[in-house]
């Protein structure tokens, strides 16, 4: 359930209701790992907004997922500084050793993947997320040690 | 030049209030507090300080826009949702010296009798949420933010709203409509935000490192700032160092170093000592220069006269082993994927971009692309709300114009010359 106490206090950041949008979002697919029809509706019941309008903003964002996510969620970046430094090679090595699409969930339900548009660690190319935790300076075998450690 | 901006991030536990105050944080403030808003704002237009987030737009200036409008509440939002591929200059603040940028905030909001403030943080930077959250209650705690801060009858709000992945909301109309629970599409201007913003009142929006140089601007003065670096646009500058250089990193520089310097000097040269090819000076979207021009200062006033623009100050730097017809679709897939798809040139003409400069890469060039390319360029430039189509059409004129002969061996020989 969406924590209705967590919701009303985040809407008195905001001069109007709808300021929540975002944040509620954010909040319900913490809860429930990707934002179901249900979510969204529960979303809609919370601020008073029509049903049409949240789903409308919710497809616009690329964080916002519509389809449920595995238990780890791993965002790779393979933008320029990221596709220098071998970045696509990793998503092929991924793709080989759990069956991993782009976008996709693997069988087990153990990951998902998105490609990312630039994360800012450029320095340390390539970089991902693993759910909201930081990898950079990534190669063939420190990303397989790491993704080892999420079951 | 001693850091200002980055001062002490190595140290362990940098971001913590205590940490702050020992280098003397928060006495600008309580400077601030005794001056009238329009003092500050008179330091400011002194100071020359201009924008930090790519536009260089004057701060003085847009705060004077701001302030002259007798609407209230203001709101002031400040634009952390850095997206620019190649940029990672505001993430060191944001999460090693949150109290600059917050200290930074409330005396901005002092100067434009602004209430309430906004962070506005980009989704992918989940760790700087946790950080500015807390620095944020440490604040509160401490009476710098509230009804009444330090007794002096003065109010600041301030809270952090997350972005969802979207490079678009970095442009200030298109960050507006996100915060304020919309789809992050850019609105036209004018009116512009400084009198018709968030909730159709007067809003100022500011990048990160800009309003982190207001506890400098106000406790040396804005004369005395306006001797750092540049004297057209003053003041210490970060750049961030990506791809082939030996030590990629963020410096903190005064404004206006010179290219050559900053990738020989500081981030240590080319890897591997390897001949030097190209570089984008100011994030992806900036047009992309040669070796012979390095020797350009690295400003708002210097780059324009070779052809590009300081952006966000996102140097990237590409060695002989880069095919730069591969880096040039790279940046088109990008923006093909963040153009918020509003206006018709921009939203079709980044995926045309995207498709033939994909052909060519893959050994499918056909004889008269390189014209279609600059043909597709010139029907999106200047055609759109925001610049986000300039940036897309501006960045394959530029490769085009400067690597001619790459994408013709492409076109060609169905290979890379790198």
């Amino acid at each position: 359930m969406l924590d209705r106490e967590k919701v009303r206090e985040i809407v008195r950041k905001y001069p109007e209701r709808r300021g929540a949008l975002l944040p509620a979002l954010h909040l319900a697919q913490k809860e429930y790992g990707w934002l179901s029809p249900e979510a969204m509706k529960e979303v809609s019941r919370a601020l008073n907004l029509p049903e049409a309008t949240v789903k409308g903003v919710a497809t616009f964002y690329a964080m916002y997922r519509r389809v449920p996510a595995g238990r780890h969620l791993i965002q790779i970046c393979t933008n320029v500084a990221c596709m220098i430094f071998g970045a696509e090679r990793l998503v092929d090595l991924l793709k080989e050793r759990y069956g991993l699409e782009p976008g996709g969930t693997s069988e087990d339900g153990r990951f998902s993947l998105m490609i990312m548009e630039c994360i800012g660690a450029c320095d340390r190319a390539p970089a991902m997320l693993v759910n909201e935790d930081y990898h950079p300076d990534l190669n063939e075998e420190r990303i397989m040690t790491i993704l080892e450690g999420y079951k | 030049m001693d850091k200002f901006l980055l001062r002490g991030i190595e140290e362990e536990g940098s971001a913590a209030i205590a940490s702050y105050r020992e280098k003397g944080g928060y006495a600008a403030l309580e400077k601030a507090l005794s001056m009238k808003p329009e003092e500050i704002i008179e330091e400011v237009k002194r100071s020359g300080l201009r924008g930090r987030g790519g536009a260089g737009f004057p701060t003085g200036m847009k705060w004077d826009f701001a302030s002259r409008d007798p609407k209230f509440p203001k709101y002031l939002i400040c634009n952390a949702d850095e997206g620019e591929p190649g940029t990672f200059k505001d993430r060191p603040i944001l999460e090693k010296n949150p109290h600059l940028l917050i200290e930074g905030m409330i005396i901005s909001g002092h100067a434009l009798k602004a209430e309430y403030g906004y962070i506005y943080l980009r989704g992918e930077y989940p760790g700087a949420k946790v950080v500015l959250e807390q620095a944020i209650e440490e604040a509160y705690k401490e009476g710098l933010l509230g009804d009444d801060i330090l007794g002096k009858g003065i109010k600041f709000h301030l809270s952090v709203h997350q972005g969802a992945g979207a490079y678009i909301c970095g442009e200030e109309t298109a960050l507006i409509d996100s915060i304020e629970g919309r789809r992050g599409q850019p609105r036209i201007k004018p009116p512009f935000p400084v009198n018709v913003g968030a909730w159709g009142m007067p809003t100022i929006v500011n990048n990160v490192e800009t309003l982190s140089n207001l506890p400098l601007i106000v406790s040396i003065g804005g004369e005395k700032y306006a001797g750092i670096g540049n004297p057209e646009c003053p003041g210490p500058k970060i750049y961030s160092v990506s791809c082939c250089v030996k030590k990629p990193g963020v410096y903190e520089l005064p404004m206006g170093t010179t290219l050559r310097e900053i990738i020989y000097t500081h981030a240590g040269g080319i890897r591997d000592d390897r001949p030097l090819k190209a570089v984008i000076p100011g994030g992806i979207s900036t047009p992309v220069l040669t070796p012979d021009q390095i020797d350009c200062k690295m400003d708002f006033v210097n780059l324009p006269k070779v052809g590009s623009m300081l952006g966000s100050g996102a140097v990237m730097v590409f060695d002989d082993t880069v095919c730069l017809v591969r880096v040039c679709w790279r940046a088109l897939r990008f923006f093909e994927h963040e153009s918020c798809g509003k206006c018709v040139p921009c939203r079709e003409g980044t995926g045309w971009l995207r498709n033939i400069l994909e052909r060519i890469e893959n050994g499918f060039g056909r004889k008269g692309d390189i014209e279609l390319l600059q043909d597709v360029a010139h029907s999106m430039a200047g055609k759109t709300f925001c610049p986000l189509g300039d940036g897309a059409a501006n960045v394959v004129l530029s490769f085009i114009r400067q690597f001619h002969d790459e994408f013709e061996h492409h076109i060609e020989k169905k290979e890379c010359m790198a």
